[in-house]
């Protein structure tokens, strides 16, 4: 059975036509050509399809697409400032126009930084969910490692311990986590998901059912 | 996967009609469960009714109950819940019990509501090509006799061994926390501790719940000896498994003596297991670690391993008590007074 939905992806409007049946994760790959969200296990344990929805991360494979209709969605290529419509979308880095880095995100730098790679299959999911966990540390939530009820601090196990949803089989995580601690101590913007001011351009993309 | 409707209601008795009128019918959460049981063939339903933005989902907006309780909004994600001021404070266990389950993305996406009701983890239900007495009731149980590792050593039945895996239950348990439920003859209440099943000859049931009822909110009710509560889990790697065996527990001591005490076990069977014969051997019994066994083996004596090609799962067993020996003594020496 068809629905049409409407999706901003990485700051842009796409309406398309899908089977109910259809993921989120299909959706942006099979019909709008957004592939940096990658598909992994497809059964929401290796984290792969990581997207920011309504700016929490999720699992793209896990969400059906007709329940996001009107949703605000941010993979991980559109973190970086001018990734879409020469306009950064919420997300992206945001302090100052793109430069010698691309206008890469602050998490996306210290990857590049720390070679937190790998073969990178695992890397868009990866970005995506620090970015999203770092928002969460920034709120004050807890995780399991976290001792007491006081701020957590965001050291080595904390991490490990906000990442462990993603599984990166290279066994790159020292490098991930090295990473992802750099992006918090680097920019305030790395923490920030939301917050850039004006929105992005709108451009609406019809896709045929 | 089957062809299927979608339906967004405009509210939560809407949601509730679509449902009950419907025998083919199910309620969409926050889907991290039925979606992939869709992408299984573990079920085929004609409609699937999504619950987005129908239940109260807003956890500054959690309802005080008297004396310092919570009523939780059933559209609230396992994430906020457990990041909640009020809920890391009054009862911990819940908190603790929340941020070890699933990670960060899922919990972001489970809510309260669809916690409870996901569905056990044994391989032999997920894997349609093996008979299953919970997904195909009279096909017989594939655990039984097979890979017993994450199966029940308490209540369990000659139909089904499963166990249930949330942890977010064990601690509502604990906790005496109640159900609230809209259906289509009117809204009704629930004990947690009484939301669950025991297979016995129907294991395809997992709850009380009949057919189009839908959790609306839970209520955790004041437990003062909530303050002082927690959960410990283990399990196979570090982190993001489910429980071989968890324990939730509180515990009230004065001058070395245990005053009251709440405890549930998770990972070792149908249900959430309330613990009442342990709880009832600690209570006047000195804070020691000779009560702790004496609690564990009081509520154990009843435990029954399944054998297994893996050599089984009585191991739990001794798990179990050490577990729960270690939660009661951390407890035991945070809150002496």
């Amino acid at each position: 059975m068809q629905r049409d939905i409407t999706v901003r992806v990485d700051g842009v409007a796409r309406r398309l036509t899908v089977d109910t049946r259809t993921t989120l994760l299909d959706a942006l790959r099979e019909r709008l050509g957004v592939t940096s969200p990658k598909k992994g296990c497809d059964h929401g344990q290796c984290g792969a399809c990581t997207v920011l929805s309504g700016a929490r991360r999720v699992l793209s494979c896990l969400t059906l697409a007709v329940s996001q209709d009107g949703a605000e969605v941010v993979t991980a290529a559109g973190l970086a400032a001018g990734a879409a419509a020469g306009d950064g979308p919420p997300g992206a880095a945001g302090d100052g126009p793109p430069g010698a880095d691309g206008g890469l995100h602050p998490v996306q730098r210290a990857f590049v930084d720390c070679d937190a790679l790998q073969c990178g299959f695992c890397t868009p999911g990866q970005v995506v969910s620090a970015v999203g966990a770092l928002d969460e540390f920034a709120r004050g939530w807890p995780s399991a490692v976290t001792e007491g009820p006081g701020t957590p601090r965001l050291d080595r196990a904390e991490v490990a311990e906000r990442m462990s949803g993603n599984l990166c089989r290279c066994g790159a995580y020292a490098n991930i986590v090295t990473a992802v601690r750099q992006a918090a101590g680097a920019s305030p913007a790395a923490r920030a998901v939301t917050s850039r001011p004006g929105g992005p351009r709108e451009t609406d993309t019809e896709v045929a059912g | 996967m089957k062809p299927f409707d979608y339906l967004s209601p405009v509210d939560a008795a809407a949601a509730v009609r679509s449902v009950a009128g419907n025998p083919g019918a199910v309620f969409l959460g926050g889907g991290t469960n039925l979606v992939d049981h869709l992408k299984l063939g573990v079920v085929a339903p004609e409609l699937v009714v999504g619950l987005a933005g129908v239940l109260p989902a807003e956890v500054e907006e959690l309802d005080e109950l008297d004396g310092g309780g919570l009523r939780i909004g059933a559209g609230v994600s396992n994430s906020e819940l457990a990041a909640d001021r009020r809920v890391r404070e009054r009862f911990p266990v819940l908190s603790q019990a929340l941020l070890s389950g699933a990670s960060g993305q899922l919990r972001n996406m489970a809510t309260v509501g669809g916690n409870p009701l996901q569905r056990t983890r044994c391989a032999y239900f997920q894997d349609v090509t093996t008979p299953c007495n919970k997904r195909e009731p009279g096909s017989g149980c594939s655990a039984i006799g097979g890979w017993t590792r994450h199966h029940a050593v308490l209540g369990a039945s000659e139909h089904c061994i499963a166990v249930h895996p949330s942890d977010m239950a064990v601690a509502m348990a604990a906790l005496d926390a109640r159900v609230r439920v809209l259906g289509p003859a009117g809204e009704r209440t629930v004990p947690f501790v009484g939301l669950h099943r025991l297979p016995g000859g129907a294991p395809e049931r997992d709850t009380v719940l009949e057919h189009g009822e839908l959790i609306t909110a839970i209520d955790l009710p004041a437990a003062p000896i909530a303050r002082r509560s927690a959960y410990r889990k283990v399990r196979d790697r570090a982190s993001y498994a489910f429980a071989l065996v968890s324990v939730a527990a509180a515990l009230d001591v004065e001058d070395g003596v245990i005053v009251d005490a709440r405890v549930a076990f998770g990972g070792v069977a149908h249900a959430p297991w309330r613990a009442y014969r342990a709880e009832e051997a600690l209570r006047g019994a000195p804070a020691s670690e000779r009560s702790y066994r004496d609690a564990a083996d009081a509520e154990l004596a009843g435990a029954r391993p399944a054998e297994g090609l893996d050599g089984g799962n009585a191991f739990k067993i001794p798990l179990l008590r050490r577990t729960l020996a270690a939660t009661l003594r951390g407890l035991a020496g945070e809150g002496s007074r």
